[in-house]
C-alpha cells in the first residue's frame, strides 16, 4: 500500500488508485483491453473493494493476460484456454467471501469454451465474467473469431460467412441474472456498470467490444474502433449507488429508475434511446435482436434481475470458507465410523 | 428332478470341496438378479465363509446377458477363479453357451424348458420348475420377474447347504425398509428352498460348512471405501462427472455427506459438491478449489483422465492440490466400459504434455482404499500437486470382505500454507522458491488479509516468484526444482508390502492383481517354485522397491494391460535391469485369476 497524498485521495479503506494496479500491460498500444483495465482499476478503488479479497481469473489470449494489469493485491490465476470458468466455480466454492473476476476473450468463451461460460452461467457462479470482445484472434495472428460479424473481413481480405454467435442474448437466454454489454471507448458507461458488477451476488455477464487496433482496426472491419464509435447505442445513462451511500444520494425522481440490489445498492437508469426497460427478459431480446440486425450495437445495462441465488447459495453451504474449516468440524468421529462399518457387517 | 446329480444321502464325503468353490449365475441384465446373487453371497458370508463375488455386467440398461460369480474359499483367496463348481443358467439366450463351457461334473441349476441335460452328460443337472414355483408363491404377475431370482437362491441354498435363516437375514438386509418387498422375497426364496428339500436328494460335490472366518468382517466395495476415505479426510469440494465405473464413488460420498458433512449449529453443507459438464471442467473445479485452499477432488475413469490431461499439467506446473481417482476400466477409447483392467498406468504416471511425473496410489484391498483416499488428501497438500488415486472397476465396483477400517487419528496435514502473520514475517517470500531443500515451495491462499502473499499463478513459464519469465535459468530452476519434489515424495507415499517365500526370484503385483497374485504365489511354491513377492502400492518407486530390483535374478511383473505399462516404468527407472522383469499379463476385461499367472510363470520358468 502506498501513503496516501494529497495528489491521490484514498478511499473509505484507506487505499489510493495506486493500489488497485497490476503490472505493466504488455499489449499493444492503443488496445481496447487496456481501457477495459483502467476501468477495472477505477470501479474497484471507487467500489472500496478489498483487494485481497480478489481472484482474477482467465484463460488463453490477449484478454487472459490483462488480469496480471490490475489489482496486485489480489490472487491471479491464468489457466487453460476456454477453462476459465470451471477454475472460478471451483475456487468460489472453496472460499465463498472471494470477489471473482474473470476475464476471457471471444475466442476463449465462444469457441474453445463456450460449454464452460454456458454452464458457468447456468450455474450462477458469482463472479464477473468479462468477455474482451475484439471479434479476431490477436495472439496467433489474426484469425476469425466466433464473434465475428458476417460479413466482416480480415485484413488479409478473407471474409467470415458464418453469423456470430452473441454471449449477451446467449446469456439471458441461459438465465443470467446481469448482462451488460459496453465498449470500451466508453469509460463512463462501462466504469458506472463495473460498480454494479461489484455489488452483485451471482454470475455478472459483460460483453466488453473492444477493437483490436493491430488485427481488426482497418475500414472492412465491423469492430474497428471507429465502426463500434459509429454504431454504439447507448441504451441509458446509469449510476451506480453503493449500498453504503444510499442515504446520501438524491436521487431525481420520475425520468430515473432504481433497481435495488439485495445489499441496498442501487442502480439508477435514466433512458436515453427508446423506452427499454432491463427488467424485461423477452423484451431485452427483441430489442438486441433487432438491433443487431440494423448492425448497431446497443450498449448499457441489458437485463437485470437482483434476486436470483448464487451457486454457494443453491448447494446450502456454510458461510464460512470451505477452504477454512476446521479438521474437527470436517472429520467425522470414530463412533460415525463405528456405526458405518456395523452396517456393513 | 430328471437327470440324476449325485449319490443320495451323504453330504460330505472324501472329495467334497467344503467352502472352496465357485458358482456362476448368468441372468439378464436389469431383472433384478444382483439382489438375489447380493443375497446369496451374503448368506454364505454369515455363515462364516470367506466369500467374494464378481459382477460381469454389460453396458446397458436392460436386456442384455450378465454374469455373476461368487467364490468362497476357506484358505481366504478372493480371485476370481477359473473353473465354477456350479452354474445356475436362467438366460435363455446364453444358456446353451454357458453349458457348453461349463467344467466337467459341475452343479447345473436351470429352467427346467430349456432342456440343458439334453446337451451334456458330464454334467450334474439339477432342472427347476421355476414358472410353477413363481405362480405358486407370488400373487401379482408384474413381480414374476424378479421374484423368479429370489427362487434361485432358495434351490442353491438347499443344494450347498446355506442356513435359511441366513438368507431371509441377508434379504433382510439387502432390502431394508422395504416391509413387502422382504416378505416377498423371502417367500420366494423359501419356496425354492422348499420345492429343492422335496425333489432334490442331497450331494457331496460342495457344501457349505459353518465356519468363523468372517467374524467382525464386513462387505463393501471400493469405490464405498475410497468415499469414506475423502469424507473422513475432510474433503469439501467435489467436482465431478458421471463415468463407469467410477459414479458410484461421488455417488456413495453423496450419501454419506448429506448426513455426516452438515454443520449441526446451522443445518448447513460443509462440502460442495457440482456435477459439472464434463470431466474438464470437473479437474478445473478440483484444481482451482484445491489452488483456494479446499480439500477437493473428483472421480473418474480413463476416458475422463484423457480429458483431464491439459488441466493435470497446469496442476502439476503452477502446484495446485487436488485427488483424481481413476477407477480404470478396460480400453482404449470407450473400449469395454463394464470390465476392468489396469491399463492407465502410464496415463496417470505422466499424464500431460510436457514433462511430467505424478504421485500415483495403488490401493490393493478395501481397507487400502479407505486409507490411501485419507493420505492423497494430505499427500496433495504436502506437495501441492494432483494425486491420483488408481482402483478399477474389480476394486471399485465389485464386493470384498474386508476387516472395519480403523478410524484415522492422524491430524490432517495441510501442508506449507503461510498465514497472515507468517507472510508478515517472511523476508523476501517467493510463491516458487525451496526454502527447505526438499523442493516443495510455501504458499499462500487467496483471501488471506493483510496484503501480502498475493501472487499471480500461471501455466506459463514463470520464476521462483511466479513471475512471467521465459528465460532458460528461470525456467530450469522450477521445472528441476519439480524433480526434486518428486524425489522427497518417495518418503512419503506407501512403501510396497513384501510376502517372502525366501528366493531369489521376485513376483511383483499391485492393486486388484494383489488377490491372484498371493494365491499364485503358494500354487507355484507348492509345485516347487518358491518367489518372494513384492506388492507396489505407489509412485515414485521407494527404496525398497529399489532393493527389491537390484536383489532379485528375476521380476515377474504382474499386470492387467497388454502392454505391461508397469514394466516400461520399471524399464525405465532401472535401466540397468530392464532384462529382469518378465510380464506376466492378463486383459481380456475380466478380473485376473491365478491360474493365468501360475501358466505364464511356469513357462518362463521353462524357457
Amino acid at each position: 500500500m502506498t501513503t496516501p497524498t494529497p495528489a491521490s485521495p484514498a478511499n473509505k479503506l484507506g487505499f489510493t488508485k495506486q493500489d488497485y494496479v497490476g503490472s505493466k500491460s504488455t499489449l499493444c498500444a492503443g488496445c481496447g483491453h487496456d481501457a477495459i483495465t483502467a476501468q477495472i482499476i477505477n470501479a474497484a478503488f471507487e467500489s472500496n473493494i478489498e483487494g485481497y479479497r480478489v481472484a482474477k481469473f482467465s484463460g488463453i489470449g490477449c484478454s487472459s493476460k490483462t488480469p496480471a494489469y490490475f489489482i496486485n493485491q489480489g490472487w491471479g490465476f491464468n489457466s487453460v484456454h476456454g477453462r476459465m470458468p470451471s477454475m472460478a466455480t471451483g475456487a468460489s466454492l472453496a472460499n465463498r467471501q472471494l470477489i471473482n473476476i474473470g476475464v476471457s476473450g471471444d475466442g476463449d468463451s465462444m469457441s474453445i469454451g463456450t460449454g464452460q461460460f454456458v454452464h458457468a452461467v447456468r450455474r450462477n457462479v458469482a463472479m464477473i465474467y468479462i468477455i474482451e470482445d475484439n471479434g479476431v484472434y490477436g495472439l496467433t495472428k489474426g484469425q476469425f473469431s466466433a464473434t465475428a460479424d458476417k460479413g466482416s473481413s480480415l485484413k488479409s481480405g478473407a471474409v467470415n460467412e458464418l453469423p456470430p454467435i452473441d454471449p449477451c442474448t446467449l446469456a439471458i437466454e441461459l438465465g443470467c441474472g446481469f448482462v451488460a454489454r459496453c465498449f470500451s471507448g466508453n469509460p463512463k458507461q462501462l466504469g458506472a456498470i463495473l460498480k454494479a458488477a461489484f455489488a452483485y451476488q451471482g454470475t455478472v455477464v459483460l460483453d466488453i467490444i473492444s477493437p483490436c487496433v493491430t488485427f481488426n482496426n482497418h475500414d472492412a472491419s465491423t469492430r474497428s474502433y471507429k465502426h463500434v464509435k459509429d454504431h454504439d447505442f447507448p441504451l441509458h445513462d446509469l449510476g451506480f449507488i453503493q449500498y453504503s451511500e444510499v442515504e446520501d444520494v438524491d436521487i431525481a425522481a420520475g425520468e430515473t429508475e432504481l433497481v435495488t440490489f439485495p445489499d441496498g445498492s442501487k442502480v439508477a437508469i435514466k433512458a436515453i434511446h427508446e423506452d427499454y426497460d432491463p427488467k424485461d427478459r423477452f423484451g431485452a431480446m427483441k430489442a438486441i435482436h433487432e438491433s443487431m440486425e440494423k448492425g448497431e450495437f446497443l450498449t448499457g445495462l441489458l437485463y437485470i434481475n437482483p434476486t436470483q441465488p448464487p451457486l454457494p447459495d443453491l448447494l446450502n453451504l456454510v458461510d464460512e470458507p470451505l477452504a477454512s474449516l476446521d479438521e474437527t468440524l470436517l472429520k467425522p468421529s470414530p463412533a460415525v465410523l463405528d456405526d458405518i462399518m456395523k452396517a456393513l457387517m | 428332478m430328471t437327470a440324476s446329480p449325485a449319490a443320495p444321502s451323504p453330504t460330505q464325503g472324501a472329495k467334497t470341496r467344503i467352502n472352496d468353490f465357485s458358482i456362476q449365475v448368468a441372468t439378464v441384465n436389469g431383472s433384478g438378479s444382483q439382489t438375489a446373487n447380493t443375497v446369496l453371497l451374503r448368506a454364505i458370508f454369515q455363515m462364516g465363509v470367506f466369500v467374494s463375488g464378481k459382477n460381469l455386467f454389460p453396458s446397458n440398461i436392460a436386456g442384455l446377458p450378465t454374469w455373476f460369480t461368487i467364490r468362497a474359499s476357506a484358505k481366504g483367496y478372493v480371485a476370481r477363479k477359473a473353473s465354477n463348481e456350479m452354474l445356475i443358467l436362467m438366460n435363455p439366450e446364453t444358456a446353451k453357451d454357458d453349458i457348453a463351457k461349463a467344467d466337467v461334473g459341475a452343479l447345473v441349476i436351470y429352467d427346467e424348458p430349456l432342456q440343458l441335460d439334453k446337451l451334456r452328460s458330464d454334467l450334474s443337472c439339477i432342472p427347476v420348475p421355476f414358472q410353477k414355483l413363481v405362480t405358486a408363491s407370488c400373487p401379482e404377475p408384474k413381480l414374476h420377474k424378479l421374484v423368479k431370482n429370489m427362487i434361485y437362491v432358495g434351490v442353491a441354498s438347499r443344494v450347498l447347504g446355506v442356513d435359511m435363516a441366513e438368507v431371509k437375514k441377508a434379504i433382510a438386509k439387502q432390502l431394508k425398509g422395504k416391509d413387502k418387498a422382504i416378505e416377498l422375497n423371502q417367500n420366494a426364496a423359501m419356496a425354492g428352498y422348499d420345492w429343492a428339500m422335496e425333489n432334490l436328494p442331497d450331494q457331496d460335490q460342495v457344501r457349505v460348512v459353518r465356519d468363523n472366518k468372517t467374524q467382525g468382517l464386513i462387505i463393501v466395495d471400493g469405490n464405498e471405501a475410497c468415499a469414506l476415505g475423502a469424507l473422513f479426510a475432510g474433503c469439501t469440494v467435489v467436482g465431478w462427472y458421471p463415468i463407469t465405473p467410477a459414479s458410484t464413488l461421488v455417488e456413495t460420498f453423496i450419501e454419506y455427506a448429506q448426513e455426516y458433512r452438515i454443520d449441526p449449529k446451522t443445518g448447513k453443507s460443509t462440502v460442495a459438491i457440482v456435477q459439472m459438464e464434463d470431466e474438464l471442467a470437473s479437474a478445473g473445479v478440483v484444481l482451482a478449489a484445491g489452488w483456494a485452499g479446499a480439500r477437493s477432488m473428483t472421480s473418474t475413469s480413463g476416458p475422463g483422465v484423457s480429458l483431464m490431461s491439459e488441466f493435470i499439467g497446469l496442476g502439476y506446473y503452477v502446484e495446485a492440490p487436488g485427488v483424481f481417482y481413476n477407477v480404470a476400466r478396460t480400453g482404449p477409447s470407450t473400449g469395454l466400459p463394464t470390465r476392468t483392467q489396469q491399463s492407465d498406468i502410464e496415463l496417470c504416471a505422466k499424464c500431460s504434455h510436457g514433462d511430467t511425473q505424478h504421485i500415483n496410489l495403488y490401493p490393493g484391498n478395501m481397507e487400502e482404499c479407505f486409507q490411501f483416499s485419507y493420505d492423497a488428501f494430505d499427500l496433495a497438500e504436502r506437495f501441492q500437486t494432483p494425486i491420483f488415486v488408481v482402483t478399477d472397476l474389480d476394486l471399485g465396483m465389485q464386493n470384498w470382505s474386508s476387516k472395519p477400517f480403523d478410524y484415522p487419528t492422524k491430524p490432517y496435514d495441510r501442508g506449507k500454507v503461510l498465514n497472515q502473520q507468517q507472510l508478515a514475517e517472511a523476508q523476501d517470500w517467493g510463491r516458487y522458491k525451496d526454502v527447505d531443500g526438499d523442493g516443495i515451495p510455501y504458499r499462500s491462499l487467496p483471501g488471506t488479509p493483510g496484503g501480502k502473499g498475493a501472487y499471480f499463478t500461471r501455466g506459463s513459464g514463470h520464476n521462483a516468484y511466479a513471475q512471467y519469465s521465459e528465460k532458460p535459468e528461470d525456467y530450469l530452476a522450477v521445472v528441476d526444482r519439480l524433480k526434486r519434489k518428486y524425489e522427497t515424495a518417495k518418503t512419503y507415499v506407501p512403501k510396497p508390502l513384501f510376502r517372502n517365500l525366501g528366493s531369489d526370484k521376485g513376483l511383483l503385483a499391485f492393486g486388484s492383481s494383489n488377490p491372484a497374485a498371493i494365491e499364485a504365489q503358494d500354487i507355484l511354491a507348492e509345485a516347487g517354485l518358491k518367489t518372494d513377492y513384492l506388492r507396489l502400492r505407489a509412485l515414485p518407486f521407494t527404496a525398497e522397491v529399489d532393493a527389491f530390483v537390484q536383489e532379485k535374478q528375476v521380476v515377474y511383473l504382474v499386470e492387467q494391460n497388454r502392454d505391461g505399462q508397469m514394466a516400461n516404468l520399471f524399464r525405465e527407472t532401472y535401466p540397468e535391469f530392464a532384462t529382469k522383469f518378465k510380464s506376466v499379463l492378463h486383459y481380456d476385461g475380466h478380473a485376473i485369476d491365478a491360474k493365468c499367472i501360475v501358466d505364464q510363470i511356469t513357462a518362463f520358468e521353462q524357457k
